[in-house]
């Protein structure tokens, strides 16, 4: 016989095939494997060992912001404050280390100041209740600003005694995988992790659902806010640090408009602006895709005035595909 | 006994007086109508006993003991339990994940505290069959239907076996059927000797299932009275003030 409960149950269980496309990462990660696949047989310089590595080098720095970046944009906030936050770490870095600061102190105080700008963000947009546009505007102007002063404006290439570890650590590879993509990797398994297995990865989404409801069910909000935003300057810190070590010297103009690049690598992965989406294999994924479409570009001979054009399309195909789907399953 | 008293409770926002001296009782397992016009203080009286606002004065007794509530947790560990108007949930997670919102299940796995989903989804399921409600734990709440919606709300003021349990408009936006179905619920909770306050506009889902009715009246109230004591009509005249009080 068969009982209400049975039919309940038997309908949870989808086949494997439709729980995996469900998914909405899985399109993002099927254009990036599509494009890869297209590009080896189109081109003979895609797939040498010397074009990925050149690929892995540049999407990694933005993967790395576009992960917080995803957390801000998942718990129904945003960032624009991240690039100057990349530049204002850089300094904070390059500026104790020409000092004669060792690695390890100069980088963990110039995290400090990436944090303090998160914090501050954080705390304006939980507790005075500013709309994360305006503020985080406000700290893209101001962080920059403070760079300038703190460098006075000038290009810094000499880092003192530890000089080689920070270029090592940016510039370096092992195994053929440059180091800063290490460090992507790490993050972005230790997120994925949290946000599905953590209260905090829990709330994050929460509160971009439904933040009243968030409020109602007794989460600290407005705590929450503040930790989302020191992380998404966390990751932006980080990639200060790795870029200054990349590139061996730091101008004020670094990372400039690099905000619109991580916001773009978010949404394609699967970041939903309204909130409550987001993931942080999507951020990265997404990320890459960009930088397959912009190497493509060059490897096919395309003229790179034309990138925008397409890194453009791709935005909004990817979100015009995202609510096709919603549309249809609602 | 008193499963709930409160006495003199006021609240003010600035010069606003949303409540003024507000004293009311609740007997266990009873089921008590909260009604009032808009701006009334409904809500706000709610709010008080769930702990989203604390009182400006007076005084809340659970079990006649003196309780004060900080914040929504408090009000939860003492008992009380919410369903919003809205329900308060989100339509991105869940059903199991909406129903331990605040007070997730967790496991401990080495040092670390991580979410225990395959406990969390179990009870969920089991707080749905207590319901008779066909609402799966591992649905997201987005494609769900309206009682659906209602279930995974009510189910997580089941999650702690509460003492009170508040309504916010329960049947202010549900079909017919699924109104009868809310009220079947209220009685349910009502057998099991929780209390109910719920506030509603609609006179007939009041006058089906409370024991006791009170009315506010721009933060006064205006009457408590045994709900076989009195008429819609009488209702109607103490909401509107044509009744100074019964």
């Amino acid at each position: 016989m068969t009982t209400l409960d049975d039919i309940i149950g038997r309908s949870e269980h989808k086949s494997a095939a439709n729980r995996i496309t469900s998914v909405p990462v899985f399109w993002v990660i099927l254009a990036a494997i599509a494009a890869c696949v297209a590009l080896t047989l189109l081109t003979d310089t895609f797939a040498t060992q010397r074009n990925v590595f050149n690929v892995m080098r540049n999407f990694t720095f933005v993967a790395i912001i576009a992960i917080g970046m995803t957390v801000v944009i998942a718990s129904g906030g945003i960032d624009l404050s991240v690039g100057s936050t990349v530049v204002l770490t850089a300094m904070v870095l390059s500026v104790l280390m020409t000092a004669g600061w060792s690695f390890p102190a100069a980088a963990f105080v110039a995290l400090l100041a990436a944090l303090a700008v998160g914090a501050f963000n954080g705390v304006l947009i939980a507790y005075a209740g500013m709309p994360p546009f305006v503020v985080t505007l406000g700290t893209l102007s101001g962080a920059r600003s403070l760079a300038m002063v703190l460098s006075n404006n000038q290009m810094i290439y000499e880092f003192g005694p530890d000089q080689s570890l920070l270029l090592w650590l940016g510039g370096g590879s092992s195994l053929g995988i440059p180091h800063p993509t290490f460090v992507l990797a790490g993050l972005m398994v230790a997120m994925a992790l949290i946000l599905r297995w953590t209260r905090w990865g829990q709330y994050v989404f929460a509160i971009g659902g439904n933040e009243q409801a968030a409020i109602l069910n007794g989460i600290s909000v407005k705590f929450q806010k503040v930790t989302i935003y020191m992380f998404a300057a966390f990751t932006a810190g980080l990639t200060g640090i790795l870029m200054t070590g990349w590139l061996g010297s730091v101008t004020t103009n670094l990372g400039q408009s690099m905000e619109l690049a991580v916001i773009a690598a978010a949404v394609i992965g699967g970041a939903n602006l309204a909130g409550g989406e987001g993931t942080a294999v999507g951020a990265v994924v997404g990320a890459f895709l960009i930088e397959v479409i912009r190497n493509s570009l060059i490897l096919l001979g395309i003229s790179t005035f034309w990138q925008g054009m397409f890194i453009g399309t791709f935005i909004i195909v990817a979100v015009a595909f995202d609510r096709f789907r919603n549309r249809r399953s609602a | 006994m008193s499963r709930l008293k409160l006495t003199g409770i006021s609240k003010n926002f600035g010069a606003i007086q949303a409540l003024s001296s507000v004293t009311l009782d609740v007997a266990p397992g009873e089921v008590l109508g909260l009604m009032g016009d808009n701006g009334a203080g409904k809500s706000t009286l709610v709010k008080i006993i769930a702990g989203n606002f604390r009182p400006s004065s007076g005084q809340i007794m659970i079990d006649d003991a003196p309780v004060v509530f900080h914040k929504p947790r408090d009000a939860q560990t003492g008992g009380v339990e919410v369903v919003y108007q809205d329900l308060a949930l989100c339509n991105n997670l869940t059903a199991a994940s909406n129903v331990f919102l605040g007070r997730e299940a967790m496991r401990k796995f080495g040092p670390l505290r991580l979410l225990d989903y395959p406990t969390m989804n179990r009870r969920a399921g089991e707080l749905f069959k207590v319901l008779k409600s066909e609402t799966r734990a591992r649905d997201v709440v987005r494609r769900m239907s309206g009682g659906q919606r209602q279930a995974v709300a009510i189910a997580r003021t089941l999650l702690s076996e509460p003492k009170i349990v508040l309504m916010d408009e329960p049947t202010a936006a549900i079909s017919v059927r699924q109104v009868a179905e809310v009220l079947d619920l209220i009685r349910r909770l009502r057998d099991r000797g929780i209390s109910v306050i719920l506030i509603s506009h609609r006179m007939p889902d009041v006058f089906g299932v409370a024991d006791r009715i009170a009315v506010l009246r721009r933060g006064e109230l205006v009457a408590s009275k045994a709900t076989a004591t009195s008429s819609p009509e009488e209702v109607t005249g103490l909401i509107t003030g044509a009744i100074e009080t019964a």
